[in-house]
């Protein structure tokens, strides 16, 4: 069980002598798919003081900026049923529009791979870089990268992959994993940074300033100067996409600090590796999205930069070019007809901004790179309901509806978590029945008659008669669940059902 | 008002067993305002516990209850929003996954009949000063299936207003769920624990004599909060502030 992140990165340090030397920062020895179910998982972060903290000044502030940009566009809801619009209209035809992307990134003179799943693209991805004749390369923040484990496939092929973006290199030094899809770092604070910092970037490449302090400015210098060299050394580079332009055979990356405009111009060669449902069928599309997604996202109305390219312009950035088509589990998603509304998703992270739960112990708990309500709507359809973890995901919510009030595409995260919810329920009836099952079916068949529910009341009244108090302190197994926290509210001694008909008989009397 | 209205009392589970004050002041309320009130006995429940736990089957028996209670009925009225919520957009979802065409039709006649109590009496009964007197100071959290299932907006608040002698104390982080969502609160226990925790905090810091809503299941968990941390702060559903009246103030 995790209770301090700090002590866990630490002991990964130290490593066996028998172990192979590795390149790159090594994170968590656990496979997110075996994390406990999230009820369990959150007793490991629930009560971490620290990361309460900082989650939850991240989560409001960003809350704030997000719904004040938002609320300046007179057409936002236009927008978001634009959106919404486009890429249904996208995923319904989408291979028609995988073809045609095909088909403009050929001609601009692109080389384009297609991968059924994580295994495929990792290795498509490694002989690219290999053939390159390169034990490096340098990256730009990908959510398809990390849910391919790209990093440690290539780190296991003796290749380092190094993370440029500001946040994403704060993972990576802290032997750690991201706890958001937009923020990557938004679980730490300036001082864990300075740590991070201080401790580990000498072990990399270009140490920071011994006299570091934890003023983000120089914090940001100190990436500068260790990331500058990499860039300049990097001969590959690996990036995702925002989005993918169908009729033009055109890449788009929205970022802010700019190493991803390094990336995508310095090396000689680029590899992007996107997910089929980034694409939009037009360049006139990205005007809609594009005014939704930083809005969404990091609460500004434009983000600082915006790449786009069309596959190789001679003498011009990178001359060799390829795109990743990555499925990994997206067109058994788009063949459940209420479950593919997630594939709409932007990757803005306004959702798990809005969580009251993700809000209170961060991306980890959620034993996935998609953490929050699109994490848990996405992340078991994705990887099939087999682990724990991801049978436990649909019920990660208290379906408050925050998440859907914000969503730039409109997916109905509730109702496809209530319906996910189903499909974990309907294959543990196949199991043997549980303590929960045999009250849910008791309840199920008391609520089919309203006179069963009346004798229900009665036998609730005549309760609170027997125990002659108002409030229960303590109740035995899953009770407990409700009074460790919480006193629990007697019945009185009559249900209204009762008085009704006490009041009907006096009036029929009167 | 022109004719007199007959109302069903949708008067949900939880307060039918729980808080039958709420109904009686339902019922009042309503009374007072010229409808003729009735209680379908057929009624049970609207079934979002089974299906918000992934149990759809056993939440059929409420969808069909429901049918049968209040199809007669031109106004069905029930002091809850996520109920009213759960009635309005899972009912529907329920009776087409069993394929049943006539349930179907069934359910979309009285989910189109169903009002949340605010809704009727601003909406139908046109009345936002429903005569009221309560001299206290209350704070009022507007329940997630309320405000963003249910989109009850502002309703509550225009009828608080006219409550003579009430103050109405502003409540910080308002729009945050309280953590109980159902079985959510025991399955999910230590998280929804942290959530009520914080959602009394706020309650608490208010300095309000009443926590108010409009759904008892929510006030039946910051409730049973304020209660373990022995806050004198009392909670109440808003018909039971509606219904209250200076003559009952003076007797």
């Amino acid at each position: 069980m995790r209770t301090n992140e700090k002590s866990r990165a630490s002991a990964t340090l130290v490593t066996p002598a028998s172990a192979p030397v590795r390149r790159t920062p090594a994170p968590p020895a656990e496979r997110m798919i075996d994390a406990p179910p999230f009820p369990e998982n959150v007793k490991n972060y629930i009560n971490n003081e620290q990361l309460r903290a900082n989650m939850r000044h991240a989560t409001h502030t960003i809350r704030a900026k997000r719904s004040a940009v938002a609320a300046e566009l007179p057409n936002w809801e236009e927008l978001r049923t634009a959106a919404e619009d486009i890429k249904n209209h996208t995923a319904r035809h989408l291979d028609y529009y995988l073809e045609q992307l095909e088909a403009n990134l050929i001609k601009n003179g692109a080389q384009v791979h297609w991968a059924s799943d994580a295994a495929e693209a990792n290795r498509i991805v490694i002989a690219l870089v290999q053939a390159k004749g390169v034990d490096e390369v340098v990256k730009i923040k990908s959510m398809v990268t990390q849910e391919i484990e790209l990093n440690e496939a290539l780190e296991a092929a003796g290749i380092a992959a190094w993370e440029t973006d500001l946040a994403e290199l704060i993972v990576q030094l802290g032997h750690d994993r991201p706890s958001n899809i937009l923020v990557p770092a938004i679980h730490r604070n300036r001082d864990e940074v300075r740590e991070i910092f201080l401790r580990e970037m000498k072990l990399y490449g270009k140490a920071a300033p011994e006299d570091l302090d934890n003023d983000p400015k120089n914090l940001a210098a100190a990436a500068r100067l260790h990331l500058r060299e990499k860039f300049l050394r990097a001969k590959v580079a690996l990036s995702g996409s925002n989005f993918c332009v169908a009729d033009n055979g055109t890449l788009v990356i929205v970022e802010s600090e700019g190493n991803g405009r390094m990336c995508l111009t310095l090396p000689e060669t680029l590899i992007s590796v996107t997910g089929i449902e980034k694409l939009v069928p037009t360049i006139a599309d990205l005007e809609v999205v594009l005014q939704l997604l930083p809005r969404s996202s990091t609460g500004e109305r434009m983000n600082p930069y915006t790449s786009m390219w069309t596959g190789v312009t001679p003498g011009d950035g990178p001359q060799e070019v390829h795109v990743v088509l990555v499925d990994n589990g997206r067109s058994k998603v788009l063949a459940d007809t209420t479950g593919r509304e997630v594939l709409r998703c932007i990757r803005c992270a306004a959702c798990m901004h809005a969580c009251p739960i993700y809000e209170r112990v961060g991306g980890h708990p959620y034993g996935s790179v998609y953490p929050g309500p699109i994490g848990s709507a996405l992340t078991p359809q994705l990887r099939g309901f087999n682990s724990a973890i991801d049978k436990s995901l649909p019920f990660a919510c208290s379906l408050c509806g925050a998440c859907a009030e914000v969503c730039p595409v409109k997916i109905p995260l509730p109702d496809i978590l209530v319906y996910l919810r189903h499909r974990v329920v309907e294959e543990k009836k196949r199991g043997h029945l549980g303590l929960e099952q045999t009250l849910i079916g008791f309840f199920g068949w008391v609520m089919s008659k309203g006179r069963r529910f009346g004798r229900f009341g009665t036998m609730a009244g005549l309760a609170r008669r027997v125990l002659g108090k108002e409030y229960l302190r303590s109740l035995p197994s899953l009770g407990k669940r409700w009074t460790a926290s919480r006193d629990l509210r007697m019945p009185p001694k009559s249900s209204y059902r009762k008085l009704w008909k006490k009041r009907a008989r006096r009036k029929g009397g009167a | 008002m022109t004719s007199k209205k007959t109302v069903a009392l949708f008067a949900i589970c939880m307060n039918d067993v729980m808080y039958p004050q709420t109904c009686e002041a339902t019922v009042a309320l309503l009374e007072r305002l010229g409808c003729e009130v009735v209680f379908p006995e057929e009624q049970t429940c609207c079934g979002q516990m089974f299906t918000n736990t992934g149990y759809h089957a056993e939440a059929l028996g409420s969808v069909r209850s429901y049918v049968k209670a209040f199809t007669a009925y031109d106004y069905i009225v029930g002091p809850s929003g996520s109920c009213v919520a759960s009635v309005r957009d899972q009912h529907p979802m329920l009776a087409a996954e069993t394929g049943d065409k006539v349930l179907m039709q069934a359910v979309a006649a009285v989910v189109a009949k169903t009002y949340e109590l605010t809704e009727f009496l601003i909406d139908v009964l046109g009345v936002e000063d429903v005569g009221a007197y309560f001299p206290h100071t209350v704070t009022f959290h507007p329940t997630c299936h309320a405000m963003r299932m249910a989109k009850i907006g502002d309703r509550p608040y225009r009828l608080l207003d006219k409550v003579e002698g009430l103050t109405l104390l502003p409540l910080a982080e308002y729009d945050q769920c309280c953590g109980f969502g159902g079985t959510f609160s025991v399955k999910n226990d230590v998280m929804s624990a942290a959530m009520v925790a914080d959602k009394a905090a706020e309650v608490i810091k208010t300095g309000a004599e009443y926590l108010v809503n409009v759904d008892n299941a929510c006030l039946m968990n910051i409730g049973g909060r304020l209660h373990r941390e022995g806050s004198a702060v009392k909670t109440i559903h808003l018909a039971e502030i509606l219904a209250s009246t200076r003559a009952q103030a003076g007797s």
